[in-house]
């Protein structure tokens, strides 16, 4: 029985070209890799090589033709001995069949394409009558690593000075002199390498957590982090598993200017397959850290420098882990809400104090995880307040705050009385000038003036 | 013949027989692409097949393999279903990504196979990261980590190979070396050509090896694993070997001269050479290798049918497998 030899595509998006050439003719003994025709795309000559063995029966298309359809017959191809009248085999290949849901169909919209939610538990009770301890942001997260180390002999500490230094911040002192050299592990200065080296330890089984001495140093690293961390479970048909954590102080410190000054929050809190957690109090950052290590999945951990000497009750608990992807309301208030996350959570409650003298009662609330947005925590509350800002350092354009703002005019648009507000640093490299510093970055001034604005008090 | 000797006579045979199946699973997915039934890019890995195929026959359970996108033949010597390979590339739900992958992205963590990794030169250091998780866990494995000529201009290979010596970690980089980066030449791509050198200031040893020739291939990586195992550090193999094909599908191949291509299919075909050499030293005769060619045939028409009578993903894999 002969088969046909079908018009080949030769590039992703072909779906005809010339046969500019036969390279072989009728009753021609071919085997596998025997070049048959050239054949030209839109982009280039390519010549077309035999996979069968056979003998060629007819030439069904002249060479020369021009516009001939991929997958239509150009030749057939006789098994040994056989007369060239024979009829050809359809080949075995079928079109992809249209996969069908199991699911059962829905009356108005197909559910089965809707991103799954995540269902958040509410924070644990912490017992009446705990000892509250006041306790550094940097001591909050040193205590969850050493906590969590000595928990899980799988999770090590990786990255530039955390070792022998004691950290460039400080974060990881006496991790060293706990877990030796073996789980605390200085590398050189080479964030894509040890990166990428920590990834490949995670998809073995390993649970690293990757210092970076700022975050403006893991754009060397981003690859790694979105490509490989990011998106290899869901490339792997959920094979792969990469529990990581990547952590270090983002945003802006104090007149370190453009390059050593950003907020990277929107950039990871895109990415499907990553979570991002951005914690502004100490009890928080401890109880979220610990959660982001145990997390079975890659996550971002944004802290903030100017934060670290900060001092606030921690709940002195044998085990505090907190749940990541749930906003927390600090200050309760009827008159207008206002999101924010890490430091600029602190300038929003004084804000809301200020305005409270004047009359707003403003809601506070610090989203904690930027993925998964705690969406129904900010609905709510705008539902009650029907006003918004939100407040953020990081650059105006595709924010954590432009996204906040968009869901709620998608989400909770009749509920409004005002635009949906931001409040931002300015879309501006961060300047070195103390003048222009201060100028970049958004004020507790700034943020009153806004709430004002969406209040009508103007 | 004594026992040793038909074993060591099944282990070539093997070698053989894992160097067809490579070769024939690419032309069939040529031929699936042709037909529109593979989409994007698909990277062949025909003429290759010693390099992959000697360093299994090397390799002890528990090693791990990681390479970039050319990945089909890595997977096939690791013993992976052919069937599961092919019908990633065609996209369907029997994939080993369940059709989430594609040609590039295929892993399968039974094997120990880590990538199948698109980006030029990001396994590299992923590679050096399942060394360094064997020398955590006091494990005797090894990491194949391949990579290209192309990718050895990468600055994050580099920033590995300091690391691997520093910590002395258990990876044996594998520069398969098949000359072209897509359509640039080693020659005008690298100031240092030979690549058994690439490590030579981070104290890294490079042997040189004759990626047409599987046994070659096999005695080097025994060497060079034993040399890991025993707690010396990192180890590169610079393969040369050469790709038949071009890039990706869609590249003509037209930087190179007919003559070079010629001279590497007639003269030095990993396949067809070694099959010469079996029959030289009476382990088999004409007739046997046509029967593995057939069995071989066999395998991976099955494989082709499989892969394009499999259904597509269901539609509510679209949001499955983005977190655990």
């Amino acid at each position: 029985m002969s088969t046909e030899i079908l018009m080949p595509a030769l590039s992703p998006t072909m779906e005809e070209g010339k046969l500019s050439k036969w390279l072989v003719k009728e009753g021609d003994i071919v085997k596998s890799g025997t070049i048959l025709a050239e054949i030209e795309t839109d982009k280039a000559t390519m010549e077309f090589e035999a996979v069968d063995e056979g003998k060629i029966g007819q030439i069904l298309v002249a060479e020369g033709t021009e516009g001939v359809k991929v997958n239509s017959p150009i030749a057939t191809l006789l098994a040994e001995g056989e007369a060239p009248g024979a009829a050809p085999a359809k080949k075995a290949a079928s079109a992809p069949k249209e996969a069908k849901s199991d699911a059962p169909p829905k009356e108005n919209k197909d559910e089965s394409h809707a991103a799954p939610k995540f269902a958040v538990p509410a924070d644990p009770e912490v017992p009446e009558g705990t000892e509250m301890v006041m306790t550094t942001v940097r001591d909050a997260l040193r205590d969850a690593m050493a906590e969590e180390m000595r928990r899980d002999e799988l999770v090590f500490l990786m990255g530039e000075e955390v070792a022998e230094y004691q950290g460039a911040y400080k974060i990881s002192q006496g991790l060293l002199e706990e877990f030796s050299a073996r789980r605390v592990i200085d590398t050189p200065i080479t964030e894509h390498g040890f990166t990428g080296l920590a990834v490949g330890a995670a998809f073995d089984g390993l649970k690293p957590i990757v210092e970076f001495m700022t975050w403006n140093f893991a754009m060397q690293a981003m690859d790694q982090i979105i490509n490989s961390a990011a998106k290899t479970r869901y490339m792997s048909g959920g094979q792969m598993s990469c529990s990581i954590v990547f952590r270090g102080p983002n945003g802006a410190a104090a007149r370190v200017a453009a390059q050593h000054s950003q907020d990277y929050a929107a950039w990871y809190a895109s990415v499907p397959g990553m979570k991002v957690i951005a914690p502004y109090s100490a009890a928080d950052a401890k109880g979220l850290l610990k959660a982001a290590i145990r997390d079975p999945n890659p996550v971002c951990f944004l802290e903030n420098e100017i934060l670290y000497g900060k001092s606030f009750p921690v709940p002195k608990l044998d085990d505090y882990v907190l749940p990541i992807g749930k906003a927390r309301i600090c200050r309760p208030g009827t008159d207008v809400t206002i999101v924010s996350y890490s430091i600029t959570v602190g300038q929003a409650l004084e804000a809301a104090e200020k305005l409270a003298e004047e009359g707003i009662e403003a809601e506070v609330i610090d989203l904690r995880t930027l993925r998964p947005l705690d969406m129904d925590t900010v609905l709510e509350s705008v539902k009650k307040t029907n006003r918004i800002v939100t407040f953020e350092q990081a650059w105006p354009v595709c924010s954590i705050g432009s996204e906040v703002c968009s869901r709620v005019a998608l989400e909770a648009f009749d509920y409004l009385d005002a635009p949906p507000t931001k409040v931002s640093g300015k879309d501006v490299p961060m300047p070195y000038a103390a003048n222009l510093e201060k100028l970049a970055l958004p004020t507790i001034l700034d943020l009153v003036e806004a709430v004002k604005a969406v209040c009508y008090k103007a | 013949m004594p026992e040793a000797a038909k074993s060591n006579s099944e282990s070539l045979k093997k070698l053989y027989h894992d160097m067809l199946l490579i070769r024939r699973f690419e032309e069939r997915a040529g031929q699936l692409y042709g037909m529109g039934l593979i989409g994007g890019f698909c990277h062949l890995y025909i003429g290759q097949e010693a390099v992959v195929v000697g360093l299994m026959g090397a390799a002890k359970q528990g090693d791990q393999q990681i390479t970039a996108y050319r990945d089909h033949g890595h997977m096939l010597a690791q013993g992976i279903d052919p069937k599961a390979v092919m019908a990633e590339l065609t996209g369907r739900s029997t994939g080993l990504s369940r059709g989430k992958g594609g040609s590039m992205h295929m892993f399968s963590a039974e094997k120990k196979f880590y990538g199948g990794h698109g980006i030029v030169g990001a396994q590299v250091p992923i590679g050096t990261g399942l060394a360094f998780a064997n020398q955590y866990r006091g494990s005797k494995a090894v990491s194949l980590t391949y990579f290209g000529d192309g990718a050895a201009n990468q600055g994050q290979v580099y920033e590995s190979f300091n690391m691997a010596e520093l910590w002395k970690l258990p990876v044996i980089y594998v520069i398969e070396n098949n000359h072209y980066a897509m359509g640039t030449s080693v020659a005008r791509s690298s100031a240092v050509s030979d690549f058994s050198k690439r490590g030579s200031s981070f104290g890294i040893p490079g042997v040189n090896v004759d990626g047409m020739d599987v046994e070659a291939v096999q005695a080097a990586g025994a060497e060079a694993m034993e040399y890991c195992r025993s707690g010396k550090g990192p180890i590169i193999l610079s393969m040369n070997t050469y790709r038949y094909r071009g890039h990706s599908m869609s590249d003509p191949a037209k930087y190179r001269s007919k003559e070079e291509l010629t001279e590497y299919r007639e003269k030095r075909d990993p396949i067809e050479n070694f099959g010469k050499k079996l029959i030289e030293r009476g382990l088999v005769n004409e007739q046997d290798l046509k029967q593995v060619d057939a069995e071989v045939k066999k395998v991976v028409v099955q494989a082709a049918e499989f892969a394009t009578e499999s259904p597509e993903p269901g539609v509510e894999e679209l949001y499955t497998d983005i977190y655990a």
